[in-house]
């Protein structure tokens, strides 16, 4: 009885193991299983068969061409590197853009607060797609906006350098600046959370003590903001990182990113065993060094 | 101390025009007479007209509905289930695996865990013969998945902020522990429970990767056929499109926010007369 008494209802028998087991089953054999199956994949042969691998009868029954490949292959080696220059250029500027904002609504009267709060969540309510969408228009040849920069871009700089619009769509800084756009409210968020906590106190302190505010900021808000900064970087970086819809739709196919190379692997070149390969390769190399990055940090930074 | 504000105000005003320029430029050029989507023609609505017509489209956002609110509900039941047993099960046998397969589709990328649902239809298709063909049942069955452990880590969040000594009081008290689940338990964590399945029912009716890869001819939701219209330009009927759901979930939004803060204010006023009554 005393058992029972300290961990409650749930631990009768019977209840546990259906609370347990139903979502522990249904996520091993819907995630777990088809990434394992991604995993050995990423060591098969391809074949010109359907489903289109072996794990060959010959003697190195894994191949481990793919990842040869991953590492030698310039395409995929550049691939990595625009993914990664693209999500660290989001990720910084969704942090510039990203930490005045939050502050201003930590600043902000409470009443007008939540509502502003509703306004960075709002559009992460509507559709992903529309909102990638929403800057195709914005940043297509004829647009208004496009003509009102090419406008602005002609009076700033001499004649010679005059343009008829400014080439914006299907390139590197479209991608950037639509991933800045959609992932936004992933840095605000953490931000906001970690700003609110703070106790103003120490900022009068400092101030009383005869600091600028701008001592203030460095000395005492951003250091405490740490833990906010790098969750929110990394709720931007990682899934930038592995984007596929905004490089696909406003991005430039002939440096593309990974994301896109290892669906075009999968779907066009009908080779699953490299897409696996490269896919695995994008969480060795990318997802999990963030991960265990963040991870450490969060603690060192509970730890003092 | 002075000055920041009006710096802080002036970043919040230009973060609000970067947020809201390109959906209002959007709805402006849905009442675009011209065909050229971004060139201005005059006023119109015909756009809305031939999208009301449009037979793919309503199909597509019947489609989208039926799986987004069959994977939500399933996907709560599940998630919940995995949030209150992370939340109160202290230890179990594989208890860091479990917890491990509840964060790892969080952080997944999503196009390999599109290549991993396909690859895995596809071989058991092989291996049982079964799912036959892949559509309605193996995009229902990705969503599920994927969005689960989005209500897991709300429920389980509130779980462990959920005071304890309640279900025990109750226990000791003599309920039985169904009693206890559905008197004590659910109605504290409801709240919790509501806001997972909205974000499941959005995840699932928002997606558009891990769905293209596991649907197959026939199932096209909303998500994939704007995705295959927007691929080739920018479109006027799509701007129709896009404003309607953009009015729709303002409205919604809106909506539950009032709903939300009224019964905020009755639950304080509740709780004061409850106080009241004990003094």
């Amino acid at each position: 009885m005393s058992k029972a008494y300290k961990t409650g209802w749930f631990d009768r028998k019977g209840w546990s193991d259906i609370i347990i087991g139903l979502p522990y089953v249904w996520l091993v054999a819907l995630f777990l299983l088809p990434f394992l199956i991604v995993v050995a994949m990423s060591v098969a042969t391809k074949t010109p068969t359907a489903p289109p691998f072996s794990f060959g009868g010959d003697y190195p029954l894994l191949n481990w061409e793919g990842y040869e490949r991953v590492f030698s292959d310039g395409l995929y080696l550049r691939a990595f590197l625009t993914s990664v220059v693209n999500a660290a250029a989001a990720m910084l500027l969704c942090l510039i853009v990203g930490y005045p904002m939050a502050l201003g609504l930590v600043r902000v009267a409470p009443a007008w607060r939540n509502i502003l709060l509703m306004l960075v969540i709002l559009p992460f309510w509507t559709s992903f797609l529309l909102r990638v969408y929403a800057w195709m228009g914005l940043m297509g040849k004829n647009s208004w906006f496009n003509k009102l920069l090419t406008d602005w871009w002609n009076f700033v700089v001499p004649v010679d350098w005059a343009v008829n619009s400014i080439p914006m769509m299907h390139t590197n800084f479209a991608v950037v600046l639509v991933m800045v756009y959609t992932y936004l409210p992933f840095m605000i968020l953490p931000l906001y959370a970690s700003l609110e906590r703070l106790d103003t106190t120490l900022d009068e302190a400092a101030l009383d003590l005869g600091s600028r505010p701008h001592q203030v900021f460095f000395d005492i808000t951003l250091p405490q903001s740490v833990p906010g900064i790098i969750a929110g970087g990394m709720l931007v970086f990682i899934p930038a990182a592995g984007e596929l819809v905004i490089p696909t739709l406003v991005g430039n196919s002939a440096s593309p990113m990974i994301g896109r190379v290892i669906s075009d692997e999968f779907n066009q070149a009908r080779d699953w065993p490299m897409a696996s390969a490269v896919a695995v390769a994008l969480l060795v190399l990318m997802v999990v060094p963030t991960m265990l990055y963040s991870h450490f940090q969060a603690k060192s930074g509970g730890a003092k | 101390m002075n000055r920041r504000p009006v710096f802080l105000i002036t970043m919040l005003c230009f973060g609000f025009a970067f947020f809201y320029i390109p959906i209002l430029s959007m709805i402006v050029y849905s009442f675009n007479e011209s065909r050229l989507a971004t060139v201005w023609g005059g006023f119109s609505t015909k756009w809305y007209v031939s999208l009301f017509s449009n037979r793919q489209v309503i199909a597509a956002l019947i489609l989208s509905l039926k799986i987004a609110l069959i994977s939500a509900t399933v996907a709560t039941i599940l998630g919940t289930m995995a949030g209150i047993a992370l939340a109160r099960f202290r230890k179990f046998r594989g208890r860091v695996l479990f917890s491990g397969l509840v964060t790892a589709p969080l952080i997944m990328p999503e196009v390999i865990t599109g290549i991993s649902s396909l690859m895995f239809f596809i071989l058991l298709a092989d291996w049982i013969g079964w799912p036959g063909q892949r559509g309605f049942t193996t995009v229902t069955l990705a969503h599920i998945t994927f969005s689960m452990v989005f209500v897991t880590t709300v429920v389980q969040s509130r779980m462990v902020q959920a005071d304890q000594a309640i279900e025990e009081a109750a226990m000791d008290l003599g309920s039985r522990p169904w009693q206890v689940l559905f008197d004590v338990t659910l109605p504290v964590i409801f709240p919790a429970i509501m806001s997972g399945w909205l974000l499941a029912f959005t995840i699932s009716l928002d997606d558009v990767v891990i769905t293209a890869f596991t649907t197959g001819p026939g199932a096209t939701t909303l998500p994939l056929l704007i995705w295959s219209k927007v691929k080739l330009g920018v479109t006027p009927d799509v701007n129709a499109l896009a404003t309607l759901m953009v009015l729709v979930v303002g409205l919604g939004v809106v909506l539950a926010g009032i709903l939300m803060s009224r019964a905020d204010r009755r639950r304080d006023a509740d709780a004061r007369l409850a106080y009241q009554a004990n003094e």
